[in-house]
Formats: structure tokens, C-alpha cells, sequence
């Protein structure tokens, strides 16, 4: 065998330049245990010592909610496509704040975990993973919340309507959280040499939400010259079909959602190409 | 025969000096547009040797330059070399932190790498939870880090802490158990950066003889890098010697030790600066041994002369120097402030003449570490290592038994009694 040194297997090569479609995904699988630990200690290193614990989850949806009723609800006036106004405020923040938190933590994935990445080596895809499932968990605690408030309307003269729809929910957490990671590595791989970016991050996403029907319905922009912005925005869809699933109301078709899925796609595989090249040498511009 | 499990050839890392950012953009469309014709990476012709000493032509050095070498199974291998002569990023490259600009790594085998303590713990977790995070981190999976797991809590001896945070850990303990983690993990190549520097020595002999049966008694190849020479000489029968990111010599540990010490040696006895700048700095540094050649022989006054350059008065200045020994340690400390007597009270330059009336230190190579600072602005102007070499040697006093080498540091005066 030692005669075949040259042909014998070598287990890894590194080199400068990998192909670009080099992505390692056999090692993804290989750190699975990894993607677990990580999950559980966001969410477990979180809430040691505070006395609420998960329960701050829930504040935020509910202090939101309030205000939305306030300003956009007594204000502004906006009507809520029928739909009680507390579900139709509280049901929009929980969608949108699942895609909002994906997409800020894994934009800033390479800058905030710098020093770990620069000590050891890992799947690098690992860290904004862990954050999606993460939040996933988080998802489920404002869904409850939703849930509880649902029931209790229940018995206030708006009856939940149960049915097949429901089954559409976790498609759509699915393509929140898959666009939001998808732009989240795309701008964590750009702004490691142009730290620009993550400052357009913060309000940018606070910009995006009111390009998305969260405050408002779509139909409420039936006629109106701007419509398009808002149509041809991809969580728009979602968005919509969300509260379709759960209130039976929502102006979405499986064209416009395919097109949701469509833009996931795309920019998933595009995220997943920059982030690898990326994670190779970024420890020498970050 | 014994299989190579590491092979490293023609490798090389350019690195950009100076502030990253500005001027990116730039040079990456000229970069694109250079590859979009065809041609090389124009930044990639131009780049000096990493002397971080001497201010640069070019704002790329390469930290390494064409490095080969191989490493076979079972081998633990050496790395040595002054802060700077690329070993850091020889084990980034080997790590899979960064890519190298040139040349290539092909591995055999699960590489574990030990460039720090501790990588990943979270303070808020527990000792357990942090093994289990820590192990993960370093590749282990959940089954492997089970079935260890009670050997680690062994090793670190932290039973008793297991379920508490490791924020609450003494310094130690956390140590030990980031040690016992990586010490344990199944990897065909276990690389160690100066790890060992911490914790206490206890746990630093541990330390090495893990290491150590990680490649007698398992066949594991382990690299160590070190700037403990007695470390490297104990653990390693093969070193590799780096120097300004080139490969100075890759042979038997004693063989690359010597050459070492003899690199460091580079300038006997004197340190001159003839350059006409005007920033306040030492001209000139020199030792006047007792004999020619700048040999001295122990117990002998030593006297030491510095120059010093001022465009003008210090409000307080002072000067320090170290002697260190070949391992890089220092042995005698002498310093002098102006609060002491008037010194740097004039432009120009200024002398300072220091006489040890008895050097006492024993046989071996010595150099000076000089510290030059301003105590009012807290400013330290200059530090220079490794100037002024000489050796200590005893040839002209007699005794019964011949004079070894490394038997003491430090020669003292004693008288005897008898009763």
C-alpha cells in the first residue's frame, strides 16, 4: 500500500480554491449532534437567570399587538379584512416576527461568531441553522399564544374554523424561515468585508414589514396605484395565506405562493454558494 | 512502514496589511478583472517577507511562503519559531480557519485542532452541557461524548461541579475540563497550540504526558507547537523550525532546537540604530564582557552601555532591560527612572552606563530585552528582544568537577561551616 502513496484515499484536501459547488454538505450531516447542542444552548443560555424565562416570548407579541390596535386599528383606522382585530394584529407580528428574528440572527452570523469560527473547525451552516430551529421553538410559543386567544374569541362571537387549511401552517414557517435564512447567509457572507450592510439590516427589516401585509390587509389595497410593491414582495403570500389558514380570509393563490417557495429557493441555493465560498477565508477580512 | 497521514506542499498565505476596508472594493474588481482575462491574481506578485520589525514597501506579506513537509502516523511533531514566524497560520490553514493563497494540505484521518481552551464554552451552561456543546464543537458525536464522558469528568476532576455554570468555575477547573475534553476526542490528528501555558504545573506535566500516550499508546500523530523548549524536547522526536513564514529546517528535535537557538543568536553583543529619524529611541545597546568576543565569564562585573536619542527632554522618562536565557526566560531585571537619579533631561543623546558588579549567572547564551518609555505620558517609546547576545562560561575558575551545562541558572556565594 505504501507503494500506491500517491493514489492512496486522502481523507481531505485543502486547497485554495475550492469549486464552486463545493459545499460540504456531507459534513453538515456528519455535525448534526452540533446543530442540536447549539439549539439547545440558544435557547437554554438565553433565560438562566430571569425570572420570567420563555415566558418574555410572550410579552413582546402582546405589547405589539396593543399598539398595532392603537395606532393602526383606532388611528389610522385600517380595516382588518373582517377578521377580529386582536387575531388579525397578533396573528401578522407572530408570522412576521418568525421570519424578522431569522433573518437578523443569521445576518450577522460570521461577525458575531468570529471568535469561536476562528479557533475551530465546524460546518459553518451550522450556526444559522441552529438559529432558524431555535426560533422555531419561539414560533411556537407566540402560535400558542395566538391558539389561546383564538379559544377565548371562540366564545366571543368569532368561531374558529377548523379544517384542512391548518395543514398549510407549517409549510408556511417553512418558507418564512427558509427566505429569512436564505437573505440572512447572503448578507452575513457580504458584510464580513463590507460592514455597511448590517447597519441597512435593522431598519431595513423594520421598512420590510410595513412593505408587508402585517398592519393592513391586501385587500385593502384592491385599485391602488402602489399595490404592485406590495404584491410582488415574496412573503406577501405567505403572509396572507397564513391567515387564510387560520381565519378562513387572505387573497392569496398557489401561483403567488408558488412564487414564494420559488424565491426560497433560489435564494437558498444562491445563500448556500456565497456562504461556502465565504466561510473558506473569512477570517481574514472580518 | 509508517503511512503519511500528513502531507503539505509548496504552502503559502498572503495576508493584507494596514486597515481592511478601505480600498477593497478596489482591489477586488481589479482582481476580478485581471481573472476575467485569464491572468494571475496581480496581488499575488507583489508581497514581502513577514519582518514585522521593518516598515514595509507593500502593504501583502506572506506569513508563510512555500512550505513542504510531511508528517507520518503516530509521529508527534514539533513546531517551532519566534512570535511571527507563521506557526499561527499554519495551524489556522491545518484547522480549516482560513485557506491558504497557494499550494495545498492533504490529510488522512479526523483532524482535531487545539488552537485554544475551551473553544465555544458558554459561562450560563453547565459542565455538562458544556461537554456535550464543547465535543460537538470539536466533531465528536453524542454517542462517542457519552461513552467518554465520565473519563473526561475524571480527568478534569471537577465530579462536584458537574451541574454547576462554568462562570462559577476557578480558572483552573475550567482549564482542565476544556483539556479533558479535547484530550479525549477521537482524532486521527490532535493539533496543540500553546494550550499548556495555563493551568497550574501539575496540570501541565497532565497535560504532556496525554499527550504523550496519545501517540505511544493509540498510534495518534499529535502537532504541538510551542515556545517551550523543554516541552518540545520531551514530547517531540521531529520538529519543524519556522522563521519569517519560511521553512528554516524539518529534522530530528535536537538538530532543529540547536539551529533555533543559533538563528537567535543573529546579532552578537551590540544593537546600533545609525538611522537619522527623529522620534526619541535607543541608538545603541551593548554588553562589555570580561572577555573578547563576547564571552563572560561568571562572577565577573558585567557592564552595560546604551545610547539614547532625544529630540527632546523626557518629563520622566525610564529604562528597563531584561536578561533572558535560551529558553526565553527572563533572569535579571535592571532598571532606572528619573525619580532614581536625572536621566533623559537633555536633547540629544544622552549615555547610561550600568555595572553589575557581580554577574553571577551560569554557563549559557544570553540576550537582552530593553524597555524604553515615557512613565508620564505611560508611553512606552521602544522595546527591543532578542539584542546584545553573549554567553556565559566558567573556563578560568578551577574545581574538582568539571563544569556541566543546565545545571543551575544562577551561580550564588556561599560560605560553609563545619562543626
Amino acid at each position: 500500500m505504501t507503494q500506491h502513496t500517491d493514489k492512496t484515499h486522502w481523507d481531505l484536501v485543502i486547497k485554495p480554491k475550492a469549486s464552486l459547488f463545493d459545499l460540504h454538505l456531507k459534513d453538515l450531516w456528519q455535525y448534526r449532534d452540533l446543530l442540536a447542542q447549539f439549539v439547545k444552548r440558544d435557547f437554554v443560555a438565553q433565560y438562566k437567570q430571569t425570572i420570567f424565562g420563555p415566558i418574555w416570548n410572550l410579552i413582546q407579541p402582546i405589547m405589539t399587538t396593543i399598539m398595532f390596535l392603537l395606532v393602526f386599528g383606532k388611528i389610522a383606522n385600517i380595516p382588518t379584512d373582517g377578521i377580529q382585530p386582536v387575531l388579525f394584529y397578533m396573528s401578522g407580528i407572530t408570522i412576521w416576527n418568525y421570519f424578522s428574528v431569522c433573518f437578523t440572527s443569521t445576518s450577522s452570523t460570521f461577525v458575531t461568531n468570529s471568535g469561536i469560527f476562528g479557533k475551530v473547525y465546524f460546518p459553518r451552516l451550522i450556526i444559522p441553522l441552529s438559529v432558524v430551529l431555535s426560533n422555531i421553538v419561539r414560533f411556537g410559543i407566540q402560535f400558542f399564544l395566538l391558539l389561546v386567544m383564538m379559544i377565548w374569541y371562540h366564545f366571543h362571537n368569532y368561531p374558529i374554523h377548523f379544517g384542512l387549511n391548518w395543514l398549510l401552517i407549517p409549510l408556511l414557517v417553512v418558507i418564512m424561515g427558509g427566505i429569512g435564512l436564505g437573505l440572512g447567509i447572503i448578507l452575513s457572507s457580504l458584510t464580513t468585508k463590507y460592514r455597511d450592510l448590517s447597519i441597512l439590516v435593522g431598519f431595513g427589516v423594520q421598512l420590510l414589514m410595513y412593505a408587508t401585509p402585517i398592519v393592513y390587509p391586501l385587500s385593502y389595497l384592491m385599485g391602488k396605484k402602489y399595490r404592485w410593491v406590495i404584491v410582488s414582495n415574496p412573503l406577501t403570500p405567505v403572509t396572507e395565506a397564513f391567515r387564510y389558514a387560520l381565519f378562513g380570509t387572505g387573497h392569496f393563490t398557489l401561483s403567488t405562493l408558488g412564487y414564494s417557495i420559488l424565491f426560497m429557493v433560489i435564494s437558498l441555493l444562491v445563500g448556500i454558494l456565497i456562504f461556502s465560498q465565504t466561510e473558506r477565508s473569512f477570517m481574514d477580512t472580518v | 512502514m509508517s503511512d503519511t497521514v500528513l502531507h503539505i506542499e509548496d504552502l503559502s498565505k498572503q495576508y493584507r496589511l494596514g486597515e481592511v476596508g478601505t480600498g477593497t472594493l478596489s482591489h477586488d474588481i481589479n482582481r476580478w478583472w485581471y481573472r476575467l482575462r485569464g491572468k494571475e491574481d496581480p496581488y499575488l506578485r507583489i508581497g514581502e517577507e513577514n519582518e514585522r520589525t521593518q516598515k514595509g514597501n507593500s502593504n501583502y506579506v506572506w506569513a508563510l511562503r512555500n512550505i513542504s513537509f510531511e508528517v507520518k502516523q503516530g509521529q508527534v511533531l514539533g513546531i517551532i519559531g519566534r512570535n511571527g514566524a507563521g506557526k499561527s497560520t499554519l495551524l489556522k490553514i491545518l484547522s480549516r480557519t482560513t485557506t491558504p493563497t497557494k499550494g495545498n494540505i492533504k490529510i488522512k484521518g479526523r483532524v482535531a485542532s487545539l488552537l485554544e481552551v475551551g473553544t465555544g464554552f458558554h459561562p450560563e451552561l453547565s459542565g455538562r452541557d458544556n461537554i456535550f456543546l464543547n465535543g460537538a464543537i470539536l466533531g465528536m458525536t453524542k454517542t462517542e461524548i457519552r461513552r467518554k464522558f465520565d473519563e473526561i469528568v475524571d480527568f478534569a476532576g471537577v465530579e462536584r461541579y458537574i451541574d454547576t455554570p462554568v462562570k462559577r468555575y476557578s480558572s483552573g477547573m475550567y482549564v482542565r475540563l476544556a483539556f479533558g475534553v479535547a484530550a479525549h476526542l477521537e482524532s486521527e490528528i490532535l493539533i496543540v497550540d500553546e494550550v499548556l501555558a495555563v493551568g497550574d504545573s501539575e496540570f501541565q506535566k497532565k497535560c504532556l504526558g496525554k499527550m504523550g500516550d496519545l501517540s505511544k499508546a493509540e498510534g495518534r500523530t499529535v502537532l504541538f507547537v510551542s515556545h517551550n523548549i523543554q516541552a518540545i524536547t520531551t514530547l517531540t522526536k521531529k520538529s519543524v523550525f519556522l522563521d519569517k513564514g519560511r521553512l528554516v529546517d524539518f529534522s530530528s528535535t535536537p538538530e532543529v532546537i540547536k539551529k533555533y537557538l543559533e538563528y537567535n543568536k543573529g546579532n552578537k553583543g551590540m544593537y546600533l540604530d545609525e538611522s537619522d529619524s527623529n522620534v526619541p529611541r535607543i541608538r545603541k545597546a551593548m554588553v562589555r564582557t570580561s572577555e573578547p568576543n563576547f564571552t563572560h565569564i561568571c562572577g565577573e562585573p558585567l557592564t552595560l552601555e546604551f545610547e539614547f536619542f532625544l529630540p527632546q527632554p523626557l518629563k520622566n522618562g525610564a529604562f528597563a532591560f531584561q536578561v533572558m536565557n535560551n529558553l526565553d526566560m527572563p533572569i535579571v531585571h535592571c532598571w532606572v527612572f528619573n525619580s532614581d537619579r536625572p536621566v533623559f533631561r537633555e536633547a540629544g543623546i544622552n549615555k547610561l552606563i550600568c555595572t553589575i558588579p557581580k554577574f553571577r549567572l551560569y554557563i549559557g547564551s544570553y540576550y537582552l530585552r530593553l524597555t524604553f518609555a515615557d512613565n508620564a505620558g505611560n508611553t512606552i517609546l521602544q522595546t527591543l528582544d532578542g539584542v546584545c547576545n553573549f554567553e556565559v562560561d566558567i573556563f578560568t575558575r578551577q574545581r574538582d568537577y568539571k563544569w556541566e551545562p543546565n545545571t543551575c541558572t544562577y551561580l550564588e556565594d556561599c560560605e560553609w561551616e563545619t562543626k
